[in-house]
């Protein structure tokens, strides 16, 4: 019988069974980043533990660092308190750690990948909800709490459930102005925010195989939102183009060998899935949630739901999205007005992101009422992204080009909404306060929409906006 | 005698949060995110819930006063992997969690830092919301190792995974003791994976 990518990493990583059935799983690649380790830390103090493997850990600071200037001290004191933690956690330890001043840093999520941490075969975690992301690579990679990261610091390992394999099929080809957020939307209203809890999501299928490694972390980032804490793509020519080179890939003489591991990490042809669906890649149009989670989500073309239309609970859930969002049941998406525009997080930074808003910016102009924010998502992205001209083009179109940081995903440093403003945002999270006001609300959509409403004032079908090629 | 940190039981009155998807960003604001320790969440739980609220939410109502068991709707927990979330619940006093059920990477936070997380059909949690908000000084016994929760009037059998059950049962729901029982195993992995000790002797 086949086996599944998710069987054959796990059984590669269980140093062994736990008496309560859970398993003991070797960390491969551990991320960390300043808010969820310093009492991680703290509490190996307590116990009078050390880092176990030091050099299997890697430190960022990305929720906290402001994005208008890299000068410290911050001028936000608690930003200041939060490095200077983590910087102290790490002093001594061995464990690297990516600064500004190293020129590496970034979100977490953008740079693992990008110096070639992140590899096929492996089990990776970071205190960070958005670990999925590195299932891109053919990884199977957990977002984990600090008592978690604590575990994982001391021992290398940690204790958890093996869950569920679902294959999620998208064969077809997308349309011109439909993207990778576009599908993994799609997929989350399918199967819902609460879908994929006890599953990992493992995504098939012609679409994923065409897309580029970019977007593949777009996917796997949000396997979160449908509820799966892990998601991944099997490894493909794709996947080995993108990583060999990089910093901390395997040297070239080791190539052939880490391919034949790599390929043999793959799920087999015949392998076995606890359950399987399919959406059809074709009909998949640009998709903008109305609501207060990622599975409130329509196509553009479409009209916001209403509460009628359903029965029991979920009535009343549309009910508080709608109140919230200050939105009518029935109205269109498209021609909603938007206060921000914000184009960023580890969602949706990376260089083809900045490529793709760019290009819709181009030549246009942000309306005065319409604060817009491009944010690359580490360092390199942004040195990348200047050596192709692409912060002049947003900021001749009136965007703000800021330094590499989560932003405005989530309003731990100074970028946030201010009461009731409404946000078209390239980012994972829509929920109430999520970007930084209690009132204030997120729309959800790739960042060519987001160049699109930005430029438009309001929520607009990007496909009206490109010329297709050909 | 039971052994230190077994937790086989929770018994005291309940208070309830309504509604679906109740995500870790409503239940701790990510502002309390910037703090060096988990001391200061407890008087943050739902903040910005309870000030659009304005007193109405009973996080806010006096009659929930030490309440230790909290009755919620489906998937509450989702979104963030923010220990912090469980960490400001049980600094407010919450020992057990009753519920449709629960985000995943919230459950096994809630597992770790000793929390019990027991799931209902939705009818039953519904009448458990009634409950409280009717009587709320019904004070709930909860059997972890059975998963039967006892109103005094009435009894609801819980579901509750086998593996979180016998964490809080053998008092290994902060794995860290369990996982440095091995030694020499965590090493031979670490030599034996190739993208560690290196590819050429593969």
């Amino acid at each position: 019988m086949g086996r599944t990518l998710l069987d054959k990493v796990w059984d590669a990583h269980a140093v062994r069974e736990l008496p309560n059935g859970q398993t003991q799983l070797f960390i491969g690649l551990h991320l960390v980043h300043e808010v969820t380790s310093p009492q991680a830390f703290q509490m190996l103090r307590e116990r009078g533990l050390k880092v176990r493997y030091p050099d299997r850990t890697f430190a960022t600071v990305d929720h906290i660092i402001p994005t208008d200037g890299a000068e410290r001290p911050f001028a936000d004191g608690m930003a200041e308190q939060m490095f200077v933690t983590i910087e102290d956690n790490l002093a001594g330890t061995g464990i690297p750690f990516f600064t500004r001043a190293g020129g590496r840093q970034g979100i977490v999520h953008v740079i693992g990948p990008e110096l070639g941490l992140t590899q096929p075969g492996m089990t990776i975690a970071c205190g960070d909800s958005h670990t999925s992301t590195h299932g891109a690579f053919g990884s199977i990679a957990f977002g984990i709490g600090t008592s978690q990261v604590r575990d994982v610091l001391a021992t290398q390992t940690m204790a958890v459930g093996k869950p569920l394999c679902r294959r999620i099929t998208v064969d077809g080809k997308l349309a011109a102005g439909v993207y990778a957020k576009d599908v993994i939307l799609a997929i989350i209203g399918k199967l819902g925010v609460q879908g994929g809890v006890g599953y990992a999501y493992e995504y098939a299928g012609e679409v994923f195989d065409g897309m580029t490694m970019d977007e593949r972390m777009t996917v796997c980032n949000m396997s979160i939102e449908g509820g799966a804490r892990v998601g991944y793509v099997n490894p493909d020519a794709t996947t080995y183009a993108y990583v060999t080179g990089r910093e901390y890939a395997p040297a070239r003489n080791d190539l052939v060998k880490a391919r034949a591991w790599w390929d043999a990490m793959a799920s087999d042809e015949d392998a076995v899935y606890d359950d399987e669906t399919e959406l059809d890649g074709d009909s998949i149009p640009p998709m903008v949630t109305w609501g207060i989670n990622p599975g409130q989500v329509v196509g553009v073309d479409a009209e916001i739901p209403s509460p009628a239309d359903v029965e029991g609970p979920d009535r009343q859930s549309i009910q508080e999205a709608l109140d919230h969002m200050q939105l009518r049941a029935g109205d269109s998406i498209a021609g909603t007005p938007i206060d921000v525009a914000f184009v960023g997080s580890c969602t949706n930074s990376r260089i083809s992101d900045l490529r793709e808003a760019a290009r819709i910016v181009e030549g246009r102009r942000v309306p005065n009422q319409v604060k817009a924010l491009a944010v690359p998502g580490s360092q390199r992205v942004k040195v990348e992204a200047e050596a192709e001209g692409l912060h002049e083009i947003f900021q001749s179109a009136g965007f703000e080009w800021r330094e590499a940081g989560c932003s405005m995903c989530l309003a731990m440093n100074p970028d946030k909404l201010v009461a009731d403003q409404i946000c078209a945002s390239s980012s994972n999270r829509n929920f109430k306060g999520r970007q930084g006001s209690p009132l204030g609300r997120t729309l959800l959509m790739s960042p060519a929409m987001v160049a699109a409403a930005a430029v438009a004032g309001e929520v607009v079908d990007v496909r009206s906006m490109i010329t297709v090629a050909g | 005698m039971t052994k230190e940190g077994t937790i086989f039981s929770v018994s005291g009155t309940g208070i309830l949060v309504r509604g679906n998807d109740i995500d870790t960003d409503r239940i701790i604001p990510a502002r309390y995110l910037r703090e060096i320790t988990f001391e200061n969440l407890g008087p943050h739980a739902f903040e910005d819930d309870r000030k659009q609220l304005n007193g109405q939410h009973p996080f806010d109502d006096q009659r929930f006063n030490g309440a230790r068991v909290l009755v919620v709707n489906r998937n509450f927990g989702s979104g963030s992997s923010r220990e912090h979330a469980p960490q400001a619940l049980m600094r407010h006093g919450i020992s057990a969690i009753v519920g449709e059920s629960f985000a995943e990477i919230f459950l096994g936070n809630c597992t770790v830092i000793g929390i019990p997380c027991l799931t209902l059909p939705s009818e039953q949690v519904e009448s458990l919301q009634s409950l409280v908000e009717e009587a709320p000084d019904t004070v709930f016994s909860i059997d972890v190792s059975t998963g039967a929760i006892s109103t005094g009037q009435a009894t609801y059998q819980a579901q509750i995974p086998e593996a979180i059950q016998r964490a809080f049962t053998t008092g290994e729901w902060d794995a860290l003791a369990t996982l440095l029982e091995v030694d020499h195993e965590i090493t031979d992995m670490h030599h034996g994976l190739p993208y560690i000790s290196g590819w050429e002797n593969h």
